[in-house]
C-alpha cells in the first residue's frame, strides 16, 4: 500500500509541475474568471488597501481596467501584494498575469523579466530629509546615511549618484517600504530616497510629515509602468491598449460620466474608441466595446490620476510631466485606429 | 513492511516460486522505489529546465563576475565597493552570516547554561526569574522579537549630531548609527604581542597536561585555570608595555552628518544578535535543565558523601554526565540559530539571504542558480556544525570499562 501511495503521490506532483503554454494567457484568464494582478504591499496613491481590504490607486486602476476590458467587470480582479524583491519572480513564474506595481522601465528589466507595455507615471528619484538637518541640496549630502528599498533601481541610482559626485554614504536597505519609513522616522538615516511620487506617498505615514522636506534634485528618470510576461503578444497588446485607451479617452474628453452619451457621438475617432465603428477590439481577442467598458467603470487616465494622486489627495501631486502632450506634459498615446 | 503476511507461507514451502520469495520480492520493491525516486528527481530537473527555456530565462553562473553597483552597509573582512562583482556580494553575505551564527551560538550557549542552572537553583527568586525568562522568550515569535529589539535599540538612542560637533575627534560613541570606537592600528613591533599571546596558550596547554599527570601520580592539585588566565592575559600585556605600546587608536571624526572612520558595529547587528541569543538561549536553558535532571540524584549524594565541594560536585560529577543528554538537542539549537539568522532581511542586516538571495536575485533574476548556491551554503554550515557536535559528542560519551 505504502509503495502504491508513493507512486501515486509522485505522479500527481509531476503532473501538476507542468503549466499552460505561454501564448494562452487570455484563455487561462477567461477560464479562471479574473485577472491576477501584482501590486505593491501598500503605497498610498498607487496601490494601497483600505481597512476593509479594498485596493485603490493608480496602479490598481490599471488592473481594474484590464478586468473591465476582458470581462466587462472591473471587479473581476484579484491582487497579489508583492515586495520589490519578489515581483519579477512572481511574474515570470506565472503566479500573476500582469505586474502593475510602480515598476521602473529599464532595458535590462525589459529584456530579462518581461515586456513593459507603456508608462502610467513619469517619475524621477528624489531625496527627503528632515528640515532640522539644514540641507537644501543633494550635493551637500556627503557622509550621510541613506535609507532605501532593496532590489530597486533606487538602490542602484543612489550608489551611482554618490559615486559620480565623489561623496561618501552609507546605505541602509530594507525589504519593505514600511520598514524604510519606520527606520527613517526613528533617525536611523539622514536621508530617505525613492521615486518622488513615492516620497510624497510615504511622507503621509511619517509621525510629523511637515518636518521633512523633499530636495530639488531629481537624480534619475523613472518611467513607471505595467509589464506582462514575454512570449504572449496578444496579452501584451491587451495590456498596452488598455493603458492607451485610458489616455486617449482623456484626450478626446470621454469620461466615465459621459461615456454612455459619447457612444452615439458623430466623431469617427470617438466612435472607434467606443467600438461603435471598426473592429479594433476583435483584433486583440476582446469585444469591440472593451475601451467603452474601461471608461464606463474605471474612467479615463485623468480621472484616475485626480482620484488617486492628484492635488486633492493627500499626495498633492501636480500633473507636471504627466499631463497630456497637448497640455504641456509628455503623455502621448498611439492612436486607436 | 510488505512481506509480513506472506513470510510464514514462504518459509514453509521447500522451494518458493520467484514471486513468493520474500527476499526477492523485497529486492524488487526496493529497486522499484529507487527507480521511481530517480524518475521523480529527473522530472523535476527536466521540468525546471524546460520551463526556464520556454520563459526565456538565461541560466549559468556568468552573472557572478559582473559588477554589482549597489552599496552594502557592513562588509567586515571583505574588500567591497560598488564596482565589486556579485561573487564578492556572495562573500560579504557569507561572512556576515558566519559571524552572526558563530557569535550567536557561543553567547546563546553561555546564557542558556546560566539560565538552565539558575532554573534548578534552590534560591526561590533566582528560580522564578529563570522560569519567567524561559516562558516569555520561547513563546514569542522570533521575527517579532527581532523587530522589537531593533526598535528598542534604535529608538532611545540619540543621533550622532546631537552628541558631537562637526570636526570633533571621537574615541567612543553609542548612537543610533551604531557602536563606534577608535580603530586600533598595530605599529611595527605589535606582532610580538600576538606571538606572546599564542606562546601563552601553548604554555597553558602544556601546564594543563603536566598538572593532570602530577595529580594522577601524587594526588596534588595545581591551579591550572588561574595560572592560565594570568599567562594568557599577562604575557601579551607585558610584551605590549615592553615594546613601548606599539598600538595607535585612530579616532572617528564627526562630519556634517555622521562619524567617519573608526570601527562601527551597526545597530542591525546588535538587534539581530540580541534577538537570536535571547530566543535560542531560552530553549538551550530547558535542554540544560533536562540534562542535569537526567543525572540520577544518587550521583549528587554520592559526591557529597565523598566530601566533594558543591561547586566541584556540579562541574566534575553532574555536568559531565549531563552533557551526554544535552549535546544532541543542543546541536539542533545551533542549527536553528544559524538558519534563523536569515530573518536578518527584516531589519537590513546584510546577511547572505538578504544581500545575495535578496538584492542580487532581484537585480539579476538568476533565481535557480542563486537559490541553489544559498541552499548549498546553509547546508554546508549545518553539516559542519553537526559534524563538529557529533565529534564532540563521541568524545564525551560515557566510557565504560
Amino acid at each position: 500500500m505504502q509503495f502504491i501511495k508513493t507512486i501515486a503521490v509522485s505522479a500527481a506532483l509531476a503532473a501538476t509541475a507542468g503549466f499552460a503554454h505561454a501564448d494562452e494567457t487570455l484563455d487561462a484568464v477567461k477560464e479562471k474568471g479574473f485577472v491576477q494582478c501584482g501590486v505593491s504591499q501598500g503605497l498610498p496613491g498607487f496601490s494601497n488597501p483600505d481597512d476593509q481590504g479594498n485596493w485603490t490607486g493608480l496602479d490598481v486602476d490599471f488592473c481594474r481596467a484590464m478586468a473591465a476590458a476582458v470581462f466587462n467587470d472591473a471587479d473581476a480582479v484579484k491582487f497579489t501584494p508583492l515586495s520589490a524583491k519578489v515581483r519579477f519572480t512572481a511574474l515570470t513564474s506565472g503566479e500573476i498575469d500582469v505586474l502593475s506595481r510602480n515598476t521602473t522601465w529599464t532595458m535590462s528589466r525589459d529584456s530579462d523579466f518581461g515586456e513593459f507595455v507603456g508608462v502610467n507615471y513619469y517619475d524621477g528619484q528624489g531625496f527627503m530629509v528632515p528640515k532640522s538637518l539644514g540641507v537644501s541640496s543633494a550635493m551637500e549630502l556627503d557622509g550621510a546615511a541613506v535609507c532605501t528599498n532593496t532590489g530597486t533601481t533606487t538602490e542602484l541610482n543612489v550608489a551611482d549618484f554618490f559615486r559620480a559626485n565623489k561623496m561618501n554614504y552609507t546605505v541602509v536597505a530594507f525589504e519593505k517600504a514600511d520598514e524604510v519609513v519606520a527606520a527613517y522616522d526613528a533617525g536611523r538615516c539622514d536621508v530617505y530616497t525613492t521615486d518622488r511620487s513615492g516620497l510624497a506617498a510615504q511622507r503621509t505615514k511619517l509621525s510629523a510629515p511637515d518636518d521633512h522636506v523633499v530636495l530639488p534634485e531629481i537624480i534619475s528618470k523613472e518611467p513607471l509602468g505595467p509589464l506582462v510576461r514575454h512570449g504572449d503578444n496578444q496579452w501584451g497588446d491587451i495590456a498596452r491598449w488598455t493603458l492607451n485607451c485610458m489616455i486617449n479617452a482623456e484626450e478626446m474628453g470621454v469620461t466615465s460620466a459621459n461615456a454612455a452619451d459619447m457612444a452615439s457621438s458623430a466623431n469617427p475617432g470617438i466612435k472607434r474608441l467606443m467600438g461603435t465603428e471598426g473592429d479594433l477590439g476583435g483584433k486583440i481577442g476582446l469585444g469591440n466595446d472593451f475601451c467603452a467598458n474601461i471608461i464606463a467603470s474605471v474612467g479615463n487616465y485623468g480621472e484616475s490620476y485626480d482620484r488617486n494622486v492628484g492635488p486633492d489627495t493627500p499626495l498633492k501631486l501636480d500633473r507636471g510631466v504627466n499631463a497630456l502632450w497637448s497640455q504641456g506634459g509628455i503623455l502621448y498615446a498611439a492612436p486607436q485606429r | 513492511m510488505a512481506n509480513n503476511n506472506s513470510s510464514s507461507a514462504a518459509s514453509a514451502a521447500p522451494k518458493a516460486s520467484f514471486w513468493r520469495d520474500p527476499d526477492k520480492r523485497a529486492i524488487i520493491y526496493q529497486v522499484a522505489v529507487v527507480a521511481v525516486l530517480a524518475w521523480f528527481v529527473y522530472a523535476i530537473i527536466n521540468n525546471t529546465a524546460t520551463n526556464m527555456e520556454q520563459r526565456g530565462l538565461a541560466s549559468g553562473f556568468g552573472f557572478l563576475s559582473t559588477s554589482a553597483g549597489f552599496g552594502i552597509i557592513s562588509t567586515p573582512f571583505v574588500e567591497y565597493s560598488e564596482e565589486s562583482s556579485y561573487f564578492t556580494v556572495f562573500l560579504v553575505g557569507l561572512v556576515n552570516t558566519i559571524i552572526m551564527a558563530f557569535i550567536g551560538c557561543v553567547l546563546a550557549l553561555i546564557l542558556g547554561f546560566i539560565v538552565g542552572i539558575a532554573r534548578l537553583s534552590s534560591n526561590w527568586l533566582v528560580k522564578k526569574i529563570a522560569t519567567f525568562y524561559i516562558e516569555l522568550f520561547r513563546n514569542v515569535p522570533l521575527l517579532l522579537q527581532i523587530l522589537f529589539w531593533y526598535s528598542a535599540v534604535l529608538k532611545p538612542l540619540p543621533g550622532p549630531r546631537e552628541l558631537h560637533e562637526a570636526g570633533e575627534k571621537v574615541f567612543f560613541s553609542i548612537n543610533n548609527r551604531g557602536l563606534i570606537f577608535a580603530e586600533p592600528v598595530g605599529q611595527p613591533g605589535f606582532e610580538n604581542v600576538w606571538y606572546a599571546f599564542f606562546a601563552a596558550i601553548i604554555v597553558t596547554w602544556v601546564i594543563k597536561k603536566w598538572a593532570a599527570i602530577r595529580q594522577m601520580k601524587t594526588g596534588q592539585q595545581f591551579p591550572v585555570f588561574l595560572t592560565g588566565l594570568v599567562l594568557i592575559i599577562g604575557a601579551p600585556l607585558v610584551t605590549y608595555l615592553v615594546m613601548g605600546r606599539p598600538l595607535n587608536f585612530e579616532p572617528a571624526e564627526m562630519s556634517r552628518f555622521s562619524l567617519r572612520g573608526g570601527v562601527t558595529v551597526i545597530p542591525e547587528f546588535v538587534a539581530l544578535l540580541l534577538a537570536l541569543v535571547v530566543y535560542t538561549a531560552s530553549f538551550i536553558a530547558e535542554i540544560v535543565r533536562a540534562g542535569i535532571q537526567a543525572v540520577s540524584h544518587g550521583q549528587t549524594e554520592a559526591a557529597s558523601a565523598l566530601g566533594i565541594k558543591p561547586t566541584h560536585r556540579m562541574r566534575l560529577v553532574v555536568v559531565p554526565q549531563a552533557m551526554r543528554v544535552i549535546v544532541p538537542p543542543l546541536t539542533s539549537q545551533f542549527l536553528n540559530l544559524t538558519k534563523n539568522s536569515s530573518l536578518a532581511t527584516a531589519i537590513a542586516y546584510p546577511d547572505l539571504f538578504s544581500v545575495f538571495a535578496g538584492t542580487t536575485l532581484n537585480q539579476t533574476g538568476q533565481a535557480v542558480e542563486i537559490m541553489a548556491m544559498t541552499l548549498a551554503v546553509y547546508l554546508t554550515l549545518s553539516l559542519l556544525t553537526s559534524g563538529f557536535m557529533n565529534w564532540y559528542n563521541s568524545r564525551i560519551k560515557l566510557v565504560e570499562r
